[in-house]
């Protein structure tokens, strides 16, 4: 970071600055933003309320009390923080393994954990549905032994469970790369045992990273569409995630119930990035 | 002993989780043999979704490549207040559903939308068309150009652009022959990660296409067309060659960060 010199009249340091294209640059950057962004969130926010105070109010009530769109929204919610709390176990694994272990092949198995985030959404979709469907390479087995994944929540978890984890090893590596060993040699000399390191030396230091890698993960989770509306089933009030519903009530020309829930999905996304922001703060108290 | 087994459980997590399935996909586009796969590709539904898919990832590539750089620069080189507020903003579409940043166009551009009667009045679509999709991708894909640059560009200072200055360069040339240069991989590691998203695009690009097969169908949406319409070996060779493209992507954007010795974060 170099920022300029501070003056005294900040309103006129660019004219002082000798680097030209501040007011190029700015103006670039406020047109971009203010179409691709700002206009059409804008248009998300103010549509619910585009016929008045009232009215707006009246649809919020409305919604309140429309039970496939809580459902839609409870399945989205549940499943994101489901899968999201999962991948932290085998996320954590091979993180482990992979900054931590002499295991063989680490670099393939780094390799291969970006494999996820390649993979578009769509191909992500009609893959699972066919590796858990009644007749895939994991669906017709566990079929056998009387799990049904595909069609039902599990099958919508098991999406995003694939979607999130290269999030999560990203995110938990490099925290426990850089976690000092001196600590856990000294608990060690103490007399703590390989469990009692584990979990109150290490984890204990992971929590803040834990926290960003799994609310990361539901983030992402809670707005996912191609990877899961193939294996989810999609009935009401069962395995129809929210954003399918949007798709649904835009088929009926129902504008005013998809903003709806478009509105509802980027709130509870803003506040939960906001809530990890405050988790992690209170977490990482007395650790750094 | 627990250091085996430790591999062991490693290993098979890799391989069932994240090696399976794109394995999988291959396995199916060539369960019928080659040749079978390769013939639905010459299907014209199919080469006009492959053509829309690279149209439009060019386009959105080169706006939110022109406009980010410009963007990271600003951002990365000038103080000024809202400055913050602008940062958050550029990031704000990664925290939006792509289904989402989808609807957003209809309500601006849509019959009930803002612009939309406007539109209608003028003769030229936007939405069920390709500019629609366009929009749609450049919106889904809007912060990573500015998010991969800006902290090299804030890492590498202002001096040399300065002296540049001094010299008599003026903007362009401080850009194109010191800013661009010192953050080379910086900038086409953004732009291949924009490229991958571009490409695979389907839940923002579904609610603006109007799936029109053969006009406004994209690969992601033709896969979705093929395997609703039970072609499964069609889809999956759509598929697989989608995932082609996109790891052979990533994979350079894995090099070019190697190379420019930063593992950041893949979101």
């Amino acid at each position: 970071m170099n920022p300029s010199r501070p003056s005294p009249f900040p309103g006129l340091r660019w004219q002082r600055d000798p680097l030209p294209g501040f007011g190029l640059g700015l103006g670039m950057t406020l047109f971009w933003l203010g179409t691709i962004v700002i206009l059409p969130m804008v248009a998300l926010v103010v549509r619910p309320w585009g016929e008045g105070l009232h009215s707006g109010l009246r649809a919020f009530a409305h919604a309140a009390h429309d039970g496939r769109m809580l459902a839609a929204i409870r399945v989205s919610f549940t499943s994101a923080l489901l899968a999201a709390v999962a991948d932290l176990v085998p996320g954590l694994l091979i993180a482990w393994a992979l900054v931590r272990s002499d295991i063989p092949a680490r670099r393939l198995i780094d390799m291969l954990v970006e494999l996820p985030f390649a993979l578009p959404t769509a191909v992500v979709g009609i893959t699972m549905a066919t590796l858990y469907g009644p007749n895939g390479w994991l669906g017709g087995p566990l079929a056998r032994w009387g799990v049904h994944v595909a069609f039902t929540q599990a099958g919508i978890v098991l999406a995003l469970m694939f979607i999130g984890l290269p999030f999560v090893v990203r995110t938990i590596a490099p925290v426990l790369r850089h976690l000092p060993r001196d600590v856990e040699e000294a608990a060690g000399i103490l007399g703590a045992s390989r469990l009692q390191v584990i979990t109150r030396v290490i984890l204990p230091a992971l929590y803040p990273a834990l926290v960003t890698a799994a609310g990361m993960a539901f983030a992402r989770g809670i707005g996912e569409y191609g990877s899961v509306i193939f294996i989810a089933g999609n009935q009401p009030y069962h395995t129809e995630i929210a954003p399918l519903l949007i798709v649904i009530r835009l088929q009926e020309y129902d504008t005013q119930g998809a903003t709806l829930i478009g509105f509802v999905l980027v709130g509870i996304s803003l506040l939960s990035l906001a809530g990890i922001g405050l988790l992690r703060r209170h977490l990482s108290y007395g650790t750094d | 002993m627990s250091r085996l087994l430790f591999a062991l459980v490693v290993y098979l997590l890799v391989a069932v989780m994240v090696v399976l399935p794109p394995v999988l996909v291959f396995a199916a586009a060539l369960s019928h043999g080659l040749r079978v796969a390769m013939a639905t590709l010459a299907d014209p539904d199919a080469l006009s979704a492959i053509r829309l898919t690279m149209i439009v990832t060019g386009i959105s590539v080169a706006i939110n490549t022109v406009f980010g750089t410009m963007a990271a620069w600003t951002l990365a080189h000038f103080r000024f207040p809202g400055r913050n507020l602008l940062v958050v903003l550029i990031e704000l579409p990664l925290s939006v559903s792509p289904v989402v940043g989808g609807l957003v166009w209809l309500l601006v551009f849509g019959t009930q939308g803002w612009w939309g009667a406007a539109l209608e009045r003028w003769g030229h679509p936007v939405l069920f068309a390709p500019p629609g999709i366009v929009l749609a991708t450049v919106f889904v894909t809007f912060p990573y150009v500015t998010r991969t640059l800006m902290p090299m560009l804030a890492h590498n200072g202002r001096e040399a652009e300065e002296a540049a200055v001094m010299l008599g360069a003026n903007l362009w040339q401080v850009l194109w022959h010191v800013t661009l240069p010192g953050a080379r991989l910086a900038l086409l590691s953004g732009v291949l990660l924009t490229t991958a998203r571009a490409m695979g695009e389907f839940g923002a690009v579904s609610v603006v296409s109007g799936h029109i097969p053969g006009l406004t169908e994209t690969m992601p949406l033709h896969i979705e067309t093929l395997y609703n319409g039970y072609q499964t070996v069609a889809a999956f060779t759509m598929a697989a060659l989608l995932a082609l493209m996109a790891m052979g992507v990533v994979m350079a954007r894995n090099l070019t960060e190697r190379r420019h010795g930063r593992t950041e974060n893949t979101a």
